[in-house]
């Protein structure tokens, strides 16, 4: 079988992909697909180390959960970013630095 | 060599490769659509692990949903993001990519460190769990396990979930209503 080891150093990828992407990108869109990559990294390990509980099923409901969350935060995620673009006519957090105008 | 062990490799190969782009993409569309490419792979790396369940909620949660509303949000807010995109060339910019790859670098080097000495295959419970029996094995039925097991051990946390989901759909149609007068 598929040692656990190989799924670590995917889901280490992955995480390094998403941290990346959260720092150097100058878009909120795309920070926010850093934030899905690095959530999927976490889900990988969940579901890779879940295959060894057969009777609780930890690791894969958890999975479930932190993937509904994920949806939860992209809808109010993209729902500010649409709020911001009204008011500021720009989704470049670094360009977003009044509190009230 | 089996045959599994090469499906989670071209697997894996192609998350990684997909993510890479997804980053190093300065065209924000295309990005997205190799995100896509990045969850499909994903979830096909959950079948590989025996976690069929996960899979089909990944495919359909991830890629029928957020994906389509991160698409839905990019063509709301269209052109001047495009603008925004194409001036990112000057001297400020590679100064703060190389802070982004230094930082991803080292976190790169620490979490790859850390999965390799610590044995994960060697774990006490995982030698445990495989000594009891416990792991699961290719041929069974994990759904109707998963099932149960959300309606009886994990029920607080499900409601918990479900009330957050709420707390989520009400705050967001709430930012997004249209500004009635100030």
């Amino acid at each position: 079988m598929i040692s656990l080891t190989d799924f670590l150093i995917v889901s280490a990828g992955l995480f390094s992909l998403g941290l990346f992407m959260i720092v150097s990108k100058r878009n909120a869109i795309q920070i926010l697909i850093g934030i899905e990559l690095m959530l999927n990294a976490a889900i990988l390990n969940l579901v890779a180390f879940g295959k060894y509980d057969r009777l609780n099923n930890g690791g894969q409901i958890f999975a479930l959960f932190a993937i509904v969350l994920a949806a939860a935060t992209t809808a109010v995620a993209l729902a500010i970013i649409l709020n911001v673009y009204r008011r500021y006519k720009t989704i470049d957090p670094a360009k977003v630095d009044k509190l009230r105008d | 060599m089996t045959v599994v062990q090469l499906m989670f490799y071209v697997l894996g190969f192609i998350v990684l490769a997909s993510a890479l782009f997804v980053a190093a993409s300065k065209n924000l569309v295309r990005s997205i659509f190799m995100f896509f490419i990045t969850l499909f792979a994903l979830a096909g790396l959950y079948v590989l692990a025996l976690a069929d369940f996960v899979a089909i909620t990944q495919v359909v949660i991830y890629v029928g949903g957020i994906l389509v509303l991160i698409l839905f949000a990019f063509m709301l807010s269209g052109k001047e993001t495009l603008n925004a995109m194409q001036q990112q060339k000057s001297q400020f910019m590679s100064i703060n990519k190389v802070a982004a790859l230094l930082l991803a670098g080292l976190f790169f080097i620490v979490l790859l460190n850390m999965g390799l000495k610590m044995g994960a295959d060697n774990l006490a419970w995982i030698k445990k769990s495989i000594s009891l029996n416990n792991n699961i094995s290719v041929t069974d039925v994990v759904t109707n396990n998963i099932g149960i097991n959300l309606m009886t051990r994990y029920l607080l946390p499900f409601e918990a979930l479900s009330i957050l989901l709420m707390m989520a759909l009400v705050g967001a149609a709430h930012l997004s209503r249209k500004e009635q007068r100030q």
